[in-house]
């Protein structure tokens, strides 16, 4: 079975975070996931495209095959943007905490449905969040 | 944008999920909702998501605000045929949904809701 190489996607509207599910939905499909896997790693990445078309103010998403060291098989995504970055990251993180309209459940929720969760921020400069979820 | 259609089969509103939803479309069918149940005048509200594959926190917001909003206006909503792998994201993702009356499937909706179900047999007029 040969790896398909990442795929990267701009995320500027709302018809984008519906590609960017769709995007995730053949990859984690692909790595073999259970449909329950498959359903959080899509759910998560839908929270993290909204948040990267909303307060990031439009990105891009990047989604990738990766094996780990015991050959384990598993899908990284990584949203990028160069939005105002997130100030406060521990408060960011915080569950019911939103800076905009929301529940507070975007971050704290997509990192709970997934494996390994990465956020890089800088004030004024943009943000990075990158996720993996590895198949059982 | 695609528009999500309201059907009414006599008291009661059906909303069928065909698509995958993006924001835009949720916040329209929430305002064709609440203009469709006062228009008709409807008692009961299902949302049938057997075909959707996930449920994020912005769709699953709509549920809350579409139930609250349609008993405001002396209707109640069910929600049918979760999917269980969306369920368990749900709850993992942190959103109970505790104000939203569920039902596994339409007939079971429309039972709840008190709807006599279309009669389909025959030679019973």
């Amino acid at each position: 079975m040969t790896t398909p190489p990442p795929e990267e996607l701009a995320i500027g509207s709302g018809d984008d975070v519906v590609r960017v599910r769709q995007l995730v939905r053949t990859a984690a499909g692909h790595a073999g996931m259970s449909l329950v896997d498959q359903t959080k790693l899509i759910t998560a990445a839908s929270e993290l495209a909204r948040n990267t078309f909303v307060y990031g103010g439009g990105g891009a998403v990047r989604v990738e095959h990766v094996v780990n060291a015991r050959g384990r098989a598993g899908v990284r995504i990584a949203f990028s943007d160069r939005g105002p970055g997130i100030p406060d990251v521990d408060q960011a993180l915080t569950e019911g905490w939103t800076s905009g309209g929301g529940l507070g459940l975007g971050l704290s929720g997509a990192r709970r449905l997934v494996d390994e969760f990465e956020l890089e921020t800088e004030v004024g400069k943009g943000t990075t969040v990158t996720v993996t979820k590895w198949t059982r | 944008m695609e528009r999500v259609p309201i059907l009414k089969i006599g008291d009661v509103l059906l909303v069928s999920i065909q698509i995958d939803l993006q924001d835009q479309s949720v916040l329209s069918l929430q305002e064709d909702l609440a203009d469709k149940i006062v228009k008709t005048g409807a008692r009961g509200v299902i949302i049938d998501i057997t075909a959707v594959e996930i449920v994020d926190s912005f769709i699953g917001r709509m549920f809350a605000t579409i139930a609250s909003m349609s008993r405001l206006m002396d209707a109640e909503t069910v929600v049918v045929g979760m999917r269980p792998a969306v369920a368990i994201t749900l709850v993992e993702l942190g959103l109970s949904l505790g104000g939203v009356r569920t039902a596994l499937d339409l007939e079971k909706g429309m039972r709840l809701l008190g709807a006599a179900l279309p009669d389909t047999g025959a030679g019973r007029r």
